[in-house]
């Protein structure tokens, strides 16, 4: 393989099935639950799956979820609102640490 | 040559007071994709796999393709526009000053009008309240009792010539669908260029004060959303709950329905499809997204449309790319030879930019088809 993350996976995802098709069935069913309409509307959901693509930082997700919430009425704002809050939950996630670290040297200094 | 227009007009539709110019027609630029005849050619040479409209629909059962009843005349009165949006179908713009029907054409609508059974006169353009004879199209449209469409580009409505529109619209009863490709600035700007989102705003502004988007249906306030890319439009119905509390909340305007219709693959919008490099990837989609269900509903079924010089066309899209109506041996396809029984039998006239009203959920002037 000549390199990591081909863009050319991400249309073979079915492919998946080979190794196990009763779990990839279940998988896709269940993930094309997840994305219908339902109290949160498609272009809500879309939104949701781009900012945690970034959080994960799956390049496939990525790609798939920009294309997707344009195609369900999103635009560049409120795309680039969605990949903030992906950003500041992972920012906030590495700075609320630091109270364990204050609260260490609290009780180990003087 | 059709109907002159006032010099005056002339000089305030090109003024770039009078609307946002995100660009300049191709027939003003001379591109080398402003005939007809290049489109058709551009989109034929790409290679897709699942490129023949005919075959798609004789793969579901439509080996003959025919209109169901006629519900709709739409009468395109002309190409001139206040606007020069970027994905503009028609061409249109302010140079479009040749291109305008003609009372006499009207006279002919009108009468091939009192022989069909169309209960919708769907008045289009360019911008058509430009045209010297609109108002009385309008007029006798109304007089005659049929349901009458204003084709709205929204930033016509604040030039002071036009001005009076909104409440001359609700004294009639006619129906306001207004181009707005999105409820944000940004995506609305980009595509119909600098300025038109805030003027969009206050024309709905307007029109809510005449009595429109209250839900009373002889005001009714229609918008009509396209996709700003290379991408389909999303579903209408989500789109539209989610426009109405946008609008409300961050502008105060209301509206009665949104329509959702996909960009056709023609005229500006090919233009860009291809200088971005999207040409095969949209094309690739639209042929992948060929949906059966959409067929039935499709605009070219209910509804015929003129042109400015009264040839008669399945629909808008076809008109632009100059294919007119197919007639027995040859006959002529002008409004003056109006034959409804001939015409009711006709074979719909179709190429590959038709995938653009069979993608997803489908796509016609009256929204979504499936």
């Amino acid at each position: 393989m000549p390199h990591y993350y081909d863009p050319a996976h991400l249309a073979k995802f079915g492919t998946i099935a080979e190794g196990n098709k009763e779990l990839a069935d279940k998988f896709f069913d269940w993930y094309g639950a997840v994305f219908k309409e339902g109290a949160l509307s498609e272009r809500e959901k879309a939104l949701i799956a781009l900012a945690v693509a970034h959080a994960v930082q799956c390049p496939y997700c990525i790609d798939a979820y920009s294309k997707t919430c344009l195609e369900k009425g999103a635009d560049l704002d409120q795309m680039t609102e969605a990949v903030h809050v992906a950003a500041a939950i992972r920012g906030g996630a590495s700075l609320v640490h630091g109270v364990q670290m204050l609260e260490h040297v609290q009780k180990a200094g003087m | 040559m059709g109907a002159p227009i006032e010099l005056a007009v002339l000089e305030e539709v090109a003024s770039p007071a009078s609307g946002p110019k995100g660009t300049k027609s191709l027939r003003a630029r001379g591109s080398t994709l402003a005939p007809a005849e290049e489109q058709l050619r551009v989109l034929d040479a790409l290679p897709l796999a699942k490129g023949d409209f005919d075959a798609a629909l004789a793969a579901c059962g439509w080996r003959e393709f025919r209109p169901a009843p006629l519900e709709i005349l739409q009468i395109n009165v002309g190409r001139l526009c206040n606007m020069t949006c970027r994905h503009c179908h028609v061409d249109a713009g302010p140079d479009r000053i040749a291109e305008n029907m003609d009372r006499e054409t009207i006279d002919l609508c009108l009468a091939a009008l009192d022989r069909t059974t169309a209960h919708t006169v769907d008045i289009t353009g360019g911008a058509p309240e430009l045209n010297p004879h609109f108002r009385y199209l309008v007029d006798q449209c109304v007089s005659r009792g049929k349901h009458v469409i204003d084709r709205c580009n929204l930033t016509i409505l604040l030039v002071p010539r036009y001005a009076d529109l909104p409440a001359w619209f609700a004294e009639r009863g006619v129906e306001v669908v207004c181009s707005l490709p999105h409820c944000r600035k940004r995506n609305t700007d980009s595509q119909r260029g600098n300025g038109t989102f805030e003027k969009s705003i206050e024309a709905l502004r307007r029109l809510n004060a005449a009595g429109y988007g209250h839900g009373d249906l002889r005001r009714r306030l229609t918008l009509m959303a396209n996709p700003v890319g290379a991408f389909l439009a999303a579903p209408q119905a989500a789109m539209e709950r989610e426009w109405k509390a946008d609008l409300a909340r961050n502008h105060g305007v209301t509206f009665d329905r949104l329509i959702a219709l996909n960009n056709m693959p023609i005229s500006r919008f090919l233009e860009w499809l291809l200088e971005s490099g999207n040409l095969q990837e949209y094309m690739e989609r639209l042929t992948n997204l060929f949906n059966p269900a959409a067929v039935a509903g499709l605009m070219c079924r209910n509804t015929l449309s003129v042109s400015w010089d009264g040839t008669l066309h399945d629909c808008d899209f076809n008109q632009m790319l100059d294919i007119p109506v197919a007639t027995p041996a040859g006959g002529s396809a002008h409004i003056r030879d109006f034959d409804p029984l001939v015409l009711q039998v006709r074979r719909i006239q179709t190429r590959r930019h038709c995938f653009g009203c069979t993608a997803g959920a489908g796509s016609s002037c009256g929204g979504a088809t499936a």
